[in-house]
């Protein structure tokens, strides 16, 4: 049996890759992967917690998880389809003004 | 063990690669890879439903949507930054810093956590493992325990339809 720890320990570092990519990208779209890395780090932690109490919470709060994902990603890319028809870019630095 | 080792290690090579990439579409490609690895591992916890809606829902409906976006826009390729731009070399390679740091904050967190707990969590110890991961627990526990925060990622769902809908149109 693997401990939760080493569980933990996978997490934080997906959880720091999908970090280092919101900084690191310069594409609206590869931000929002990187987003959903960090939301992915945070499930697993939920799962190993959940099963190394004993309990189904963890599951279900990742399944909350992912419906907010789903909806963030259909947000997320709706506003970035409309910011590219206003650009004609997806450089996150353009994107500047909030009014135009 | 073997197994976990091996699903983590895909995991993390992979979703470094999604950081790492410059073309978004071999980003998603490689992120469904993480996501299929991480469904390996949710099935090693025990938690087969999960793993059946990381891939379902994410590597098929969420990556489809990206995938679907990236070739919308026809972005294949990220642009060079401009000079004097704010994440134009040097500052950039701080941002990676800073993940590294997090990376270690995080694990020394876990470091000390471990020392007071004394591995009370050391897996596998609460209920046993058949009725943990059956659909039907999971189903008692979300429409009882959890009733009322599931009808209201309905509305949610309801409000980011809507809400894709009227960005994307035309006229903003």
């Amino acid at each position: 049996m693997v401990p939760l720890e080493h569980y933990l320990t996978l997490s934080a570092i997906l959880f720091a890759t999908g970090t280092m990519g919101v900084f690191l990208r310069r594409n609206v779209i590869t931000v929002l992967l990187s987003i959903e890395v960090m939301l992915n780090a945070v499930n697993v932690a939920f799962i190993a917690f959940g099963r190394a109490l004993g309990s189904a919470d963890g599951q279900v709060i990742m399944f909350f998880v992912v419906t907010v994902a789903a909806a963030e990603a259909a947000v997320g890319l709706a506003i970035v389809i409309a910011l590219f028809r206003h650009r004609e870019t997806l450089n996150p630095d353009v994107f500047t003004s909030l009014k135009w | 063990m073997v197994l976990f080792y091996l699903f983590g290690t895909v995991a993390v090579v992979a979703s470094l690669l999604v950081v790492l990439q410059r073309n978004p579409m071999h980003s998603v490609l490689l992120l469904i890879v993480s996501f299929v690895a991480l469904a390996g591992l949710y099935i090693l916890l025990d938690s087969p439903f999960a793993a059946v809606i990381q891939i379902i829902i994410y590597a098929g409906a969420i990556m489809v949507l990206f995938l679907f976006v990236v070739m919308l826009l026809n972005a294949h390729k990220e642009d060079d930054p401009p000079a004097g731009s704010l994440t134009a070399g040097g500052p950039l390679r701080i941002g990676a810093v800073l993940a590294v740091v997090l990376t270690a904050e995080l694990i020394w967190a876990l470091v000390r956590a471990e020392g007071t707990r004394d591995g009370l969590l050391a897996g596998g110890a609460g209920a046993d493992p058949g009725t943990l991961g059956s659909v039907r627990e999971l189903g008692r526990v979300l429409f009882t325990d959890y009733a009322f925060a599931f009808e209201v990622t309905s509305i949610l769902i309801i409000v980011a339809m809507v809400g894709a809908v009227v960005l994307a149109k035309r006229e903003l």
